[in-house]
């Protein structure tokens, strides 16, 4: 090959490697920038005087006086809207029936609306569910709110060969000549004197226990069940792998068995995660009986097994990776073979194993599928250290999935789902991060 | 390969050498004065890896408290031979011998031999120095620490004394809790001497201490021997002609796994009876 080709042939491998180095960044940029920007929204946010509320009941939180003064100059112009109401449904008692039943059906959907919006309305039964009780608290979502509430949404069948049209008709017009339709346009003008919105730190998005199935936030649970069930997956799985991979390089012969054992292992690092999931089920719980039921041991257990063979293998590579001139120097010293590998190929290959452990960290804190069946719930409280072995716990993951998917509201909290998302990832990258700096400050001792 | 196959058969007759204390020429047949105790003897001792027989019935005796040269084109066996005494060899599956090792008239491959507690005893230094990553203090005192010695101020005597004998103590007394890695080379090998030196070893193995080493280094080693000679057994395996006259007693030349001339290292430089011994130290071949 001649001097030219081989240029061209260098740069052109050079181009390509440098373009899909640049393809995956900009396909992670395009995944981490809304899931950093919506996540960051959960807990900095505009909140409404309907947040601030929310808090003072349910948690205690909050200034009483502070909270009285606001609801006081919020509760002037509801005030006004509460007049509106009454004057027009004393208006429709005046009309004839017909007239009545009309402008009745077009006022329910209002009244929703509105209460949707700046909360429950007087005269009204009380709720039960804790999300009926509070308006909007977040600003963002109640401009959407007040659009529902001005303009009515259509569809537009007319046209059979295209997909229908979705248009809007303004609520004011449909009561035009009576005297509701000044509502309109005063919430529209004093939805800010109403709900009070602020700029607001919450915090307690993250350390809170959720409300009402998390319509207001709250992940503690969840922070804290990803937590035990990654944590208790390492228990068990650290050791026992160090010690398989320590066996695998130290111990054991060549020789059927052992290669049995090696594929074994390796097949055991391609099974599909739900796999794990269903054998969890069937082992632990229905086997073994670890617990009666779904339990974070079970969990844990399930996630163990299939980190396993990763941190064998991390560890495995690791152990290989200690320069052979260490152990013939403690052997020449007098050292058994035990004491060796304990004293000097152990800790050389410490940074080696740590990262292992910790990249199988995160993958058993993001693995949805193994937990399903063995720990996971959709709501729940926070549970004690005590009760991992006896109960299930709700945990990132798995929410994040039936948030998203399963949950009656999706639609209106995005916020905890991408609150929940941006928590799993910092998580995953803490535990990554920790890893290497660890990992960092152990060569750098080994390296004097 | 006819004078290697006769230097066998000469070799193979030469055995039972220990009663007398005396240093068998093989080549020659015969005895000369050697005026020591044996301390490793070898006897038709072979050392195979799988088929191939790397050491070929090797009879020999390393007499206590002399240095001892190993020479031989590369290739011929000698760093096989030095690990077969501490028993280093273990870690290669394949290998295996046959004939007798004896260490104080003891079987090193015998059935009930403590293979630990024999490389307590027979210590050994690497080519490439290997020190392990922690601090000068812990490489010394790790093998004091194996055997028991747990004591912090009879570890500091111990660390004092061995780095002392070899000459490394006025370098490295102000850094002893630094990383041992951050050493020189010739330190570095210094600093793994006097980390045998730590575990009190009756007998002191060396694979070409020096060859990884800069010439001011390897001067320090070679003082270093000279200082150690008289008061432990030593073996050193070199390709360095000059440095096996300069620091060894006796000297043993291999080739292709036969022990072709073992004598006094000025008379087998000066006056080798082996044609082959001659072509090598005068560097026919190599
Ligand atoms: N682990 C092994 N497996 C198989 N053969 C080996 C092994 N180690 C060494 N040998 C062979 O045994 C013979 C002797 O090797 P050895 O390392 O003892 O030579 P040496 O004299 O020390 O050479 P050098 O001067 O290059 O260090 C060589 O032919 C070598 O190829
Ligand atoms: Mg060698």
């Amino acid at each position: 090959m001649n001097l030219g080709t081989r240029k061209i042939l260098d740069r052109s491998f050079t181009a390509v490697g440098f373009g899909s180095i640049a393809v995956m960044g900009i396909a992670l940029l395009i995944v981490l920038v809304p899931i950093i920007t919506n996540g960051v929204g959960s807990v900095f946010f505009t909140g409404t005087l309907e947040h601030r509320k929310m808090l003072f009941n349910e948690f205690g939180r909050g200034n009483t006086e502070e909270l009285a003064k606001e609801n006081a100059s919020s509760e002037v112009y509801r005030k006004q809207i509460y007049g509106m109401l009454s004057a027009f449904e004393a208006e429709l008692e005046t009309m004839e029936s017909e007239k009545k039943q009309d402008y009745l059906s077009k006022y329910g959907p209002v009244k929703t609306a509105l209460q949707t919006l700046i909360g429950p309305l007087p005269g009204e039964p009380e709720a039960i569910l804790t999300r009926y009780k509070y308006g909007q608290t977040r600003w963002g979502k109640a401009e959407e709110k007040l659009h529902e509430f001005l303009y009515e949404t259509k569809w537009d069948f007319s046209n059979p060969d295209a997909m229908s049209k979705e248009y809007f008709v303004s609520r004011a017009t449909e009561f035009e000549g009576t005297s509701l339709v000044k509502l309109f346009p005063f919430v529209e003008e004093h939805l800010e004197d109403v709900l009070r919105p602020e700029f607001t730190v919450y915090w307690g998005f993250l350390t809170d226990s959720s409300v009402d199935s998390h319509i207001f936030g709250g992940i503690w649970p969840e922070i804290q069940g990803t937590f035990f069930l990654a944590v208790g997956a390492m228990l068990f799985a650290f050791p026992l792998g160090v010690i398989a991979a320590v066996y695998f390089t130290e111990y054991a012969r060549e020789g059927f068995f052992n290669s049995i054992l090696r594929s074994a292992n390796s097949t055991l690092a391609g099974v599909p995660s739900i796999v794990f999931g269903l054998f969890g089920l069937a082992f632990f719980i229905n086997t073994l009986k670890v617990s009666e039921s779904k339990s974070v041991l079970a969990g844990s257990l399930t996630l163990a097994i299939m980190i396993l063979p990763t941190i064998i293998r991390a560890a495995e590579e690791a152990i290989l990776s200690v320069p052979k001139t260490y152990k013939e120097a403690s052997l020449s010293l007098g050292s058994t073979k035990w004491n060796t590998i304990m004293t000097v190929i152990l800790p050389a290959a410490l940074p080696g194993i740590i990262t292992g452990g910790v990249i199988s960290l995160g993958r058993a804190a993001g693995e949805t599928a193994p937990i399903i069946f063995t720990a996971a719930v959709s709501v729940g409280s926070a549970i004690g250290l005590a009760d991992v072995f006896s109960s299930p716990t709700p945990a990132l993951s798995w929410n994040i999935y039936n948030l998203a998917s399963e949950h009656e509201a999706a639609a209106e909290i995005r916020h905890v789902q991408y609150g929940m998302v941006l928590s799993l990832v910092s998580i995953v990258l803490l535990l990554n991060l920790s890893a290497i700096l660890l990992r960092a400050r152990i060569s750098k001792k080994l390296k004097g | 390969m006819h004078m290697t196959a006769d230097a066998r058969e000469v070799s193979k007759t030469a055995s039972g050498a220990t009663a007398t204390r005396d240093i068998y020429l093989p080549s020659e047949r015969k005895i000369i004065s050697g005026g020591g105790t044996p301390h490793v003897v070898a006897k038709d001792f072979s050392i195979y890896y799988g088929e191939f027989e790397a050491v070929k019935k090797v009879n020999a005796d390393i007499l206590s408290k002399y240095v001892t040269a190993i020479i031989g084109p590369s290739g011929c066996g000698k760093s096989t031979y030095l690990r077969a005494i501490n028993r280093m060899n273990d870690l290669i599956p394949s290998c295996h011998t046959t004939g007798a090792l004896l260490f104080d008239g003891e079987d090193i491959y015998g059935k009930f031999t403590d293979e630990v507690l024999l490389r307590k005893k027979i210590g050994m230094v690497f080519q490439k120095p290997n020190p392990f990553p922690k601090s000068i203090f812990d490489n010394i005192a790790y093998g004091p620490r194996l055997h028991g010695i747990n004591d912090r101020k009879q570890l500091s005597e111990i660390v004092e004394r061995s780095l002392r004998k070899a000459a490394l103590w006025d370098e490295v007394s102000d850094r002893l809790d630094k990383n041992a890695l951050g050493l020189s080379g010739g330190q570095q090998q210094r600093l793994c001497v006097a980390r045998t030196l730590a575990v009190e070893p009756e007998i002191l193995l060396l694979d070409e201490p020096t060859s990884a080493l800069d010439p001011k280094a390897t001067a320090k080693i070679e003082d270093l021997i000279q200082e150690l000679r008289g008061s432990y057994t030593i073996m050193i395996v070199t390709h360095n002609m000059q440095q096996a006259s300069r620091v060894s007693d006796y000297t043993m030349f291999f080739y292709e796994g036969v022990l072709v001339e073992y004598a006094p290292t000025a008379q087998l430089f000066t006056n080798p009876k082996d044609r082959m011994t001659e072509d090598y130290i005068t560097g026919r071949f190599s």
